[in-house]
């Protein structure tokens, strides 16, 4: 490991210890209530005591937003490619996804939980809902944005629809699918959350949302910054996953993954 | 009369012509035939409809008039495309990208690998199979294409401005390896460049075509043994050549003003 890429690591280290001394020493001194602020040391005394609660609802969030953004890619990624072979298709069905990209979750999401009798299903598709458009944008625009010169080169050589489609179209679109891909776990995350504390369900399957509603409700703070944090760390363990997805699959030919030499 | 002339027609154009459905004339009906051996160099300005020509013979774009006869030695994947851009895959390796015509062809892979492998022995890229596109430079990137055309065994070459974008010492180096090329596998080339020099030095007919819209002015013949070497760039005859052919587009140019 280079000088670069140790600094490029301990920088954000450095900024993030910085500021859970601040938070401490803050609340120390102005004697904070925890029901206000809790310090961070009773946030993590917290974390660790209702682990068990807290880990089974980070499972159901996990499951949630996984599922969602699976669902996402495989049916955004089926509409785009269904849209590049038709324009008909695109021009009769993009509006919709725009509709439903435009209009905000919390709207519809009551209607979907009232809908679907199953809440977990019911929360998978809001997650899909809300994380679904930018896999299409981005996937239909990677697969028109072909060179125009290979396209002939493939008519030349009398290649069908399918081999067009699996030897250019796809590798072509693969860097516009990963941007889109990062947008949209970050929004299937967000989805969950916020499909969750729509439904407001409990029992033994609710995620972290619901945690978070709760301990509002009984002021249980430090509770609350303990299932945030968790969120929060779900998203960002989501993202660094994707990144090294798409770093795998672009690494050996695309600008936006190669590493400058200098 | 040149020996060209006994040879068989390769390309025979009668009267095609190509306007674009918003009404631009891109190509009045022309008439030319291509002879088997034949390196027919297209130059003219701009919009004078080369790169038109060549993708009615090729077949990419329907005439809007006339008719193309093409000999059956000399169509796909007897004929291969260069395009003026390397047009690279740059997610596959330069091996993978020359084997394409064979795989779309659904060749089996041990025998395209075969093929693949002595194409690129020939154009001097053996050493680069594994590499990707983005790690060679432009005259390399080039090769690439020029072996990817060579891969189906074409007898018939159309190339749209090749070299183009190359720097002089790369572009006359691949120029007189190209030289020696086709004509050691004899194979039929149609041209298209904006350099007078790169057209005298590669061709034995060079057309010269005038815009708006596109059709042919008049040509030259050279008759000069191929393949020729970078000696012949300072003989005489390379420069009379220059001279008339230079002279040729100048009216070209002229008559496409008025």
């Amino acid at each position: 490991m280079n000088g670069r890429n140790w600094t490029s690591i301990a920088a954000p280290v450095v900024v993030g210890l910085v500021f859970l001394l601040l938070w401490h020493v803050l609340v120390v001194i102005n004697q904070v209530p925890s029901y206000i602020v809790p310090g961070p040391l009773l946030v993590l005394e917290t974390l660790v005591h209702d682990w068990d609660s807290l880990y089974r609802s980070l499972l159901i969030t996990l499951q949630v937003t996984g599922s969602a953004l699976l669902l996402a890619v495989f049916l955004g990624s089926l509409l785009s490619i269904l849209f590049v072979q038709s324009r008909l298709l695109e021009s009769a069905l993009l509006p919709y996804a725009v509709i439903l990209q435009v209009t905000p979750l919390v709207a519809i999401a009551p209607l979907i939980i009232i809908w679907v009798s199953d809440p977990y299903d019911a929360l998978v598709i809001c997650a899909t809902v809300a994380s679904i458009f930018p896999v299409i944008a981005n996937t239909t625009v990677g697969l028109r944005s072909v060179d125009t010169g290979l396209i002939d080169l493939f008519r030349l050589y009398g290649a069908s629809r399918t081999q067009i489609l699996l030897r250019l179209r796809i590798p072509s679109a693969a860097p516009y699918f990963f941007a889109g891909l990062r947008v949209a776990t970050a929004l299937a995350l967000i989805g969950a959350v916020v499909a969750e504390f729509v439904a407001g369900t409990g029992g033994t399957r609710s995620g972290l949302a619901y945690q978070i509603l709760q301990a509002g409700l009984q002021l249980k703070i430090p509770r609350l910054f303990a299932a945030l944090f968790l969120i929060t760390a779900t998203g960002i363990v989501l993202f660094l996953v994707v990144s090294w997805l798409s770093r795998l699959a672009l690494r050996r030919w695309h600008e936006s993954e190669l590493i400058q030499e200098r | 009369m040149t020996p060209s002339d006994k040879s068989a027609a390769a390309v025979d154009i009668r009267g095609a012509c190509k306007t674009y459905p918003n009404g631009t004339r891109a190509l009045e009906p022309i008439d030319l035939t291509v002879r088997e051996g034949e390196f027919v160099t297209v130059v003219g300005p701009s919009g004078c409809g080369k790169s038109t020509l060549l993708r009615l013979i090729a077949g990419l774009s329907p005439p809007s008039g006339g008719g193309i006869v093409m000999s059956a030695a000399f169509t796909p994947p007897r004929l291969a495309y260069v395009f003026q851009s390397p047009t690279l895959m740059p997610w596959v390796s330069v091996q993978a990208k020359v084997r394409l015509p064979l795989d779309l062809a659904g060749i089996a892979r041990a025998e395209a690998d075969k093929t693949t492998h002595h194409v690129l022995e020939r154009v001097g890229l053996l050493d680069f199979a594994r590499s990707f596109p983005r790690e060679l430079s432009g005259g390399m990137q080039m090769r690439a294409s020029i072996a990817r055309a060579l891969v189906t065994g074409p007898r018939l070459l159309l190339m749209d401005e090749p070299f183009g974008a190359l720097d002089e010492i790369n572009r006359h180096r691949l120029d007189r390896e190209f030289s020696e090329l086709s004509a050691r596998e004899n194979l039929t080339v149609l041209f298209v460049t904006h350099s007078i020099y790169e057209a005298v030095f590669l061709s034995s007919r060079v057309l010269v075509m005038s815009s708006r819209p596109g059709r042919i002015h008049g040509e030259i013949g050279i008759d000069i043994p191929r393949p020729r070497t970078d000696s012949f760039r300072r003989t005489p005859e390379f420069a009379a050549h220059s001279a008339q052919l230079s002279e040729m587009l100048g009216s070209a140019m002229q008559e496409a003003a008025r």
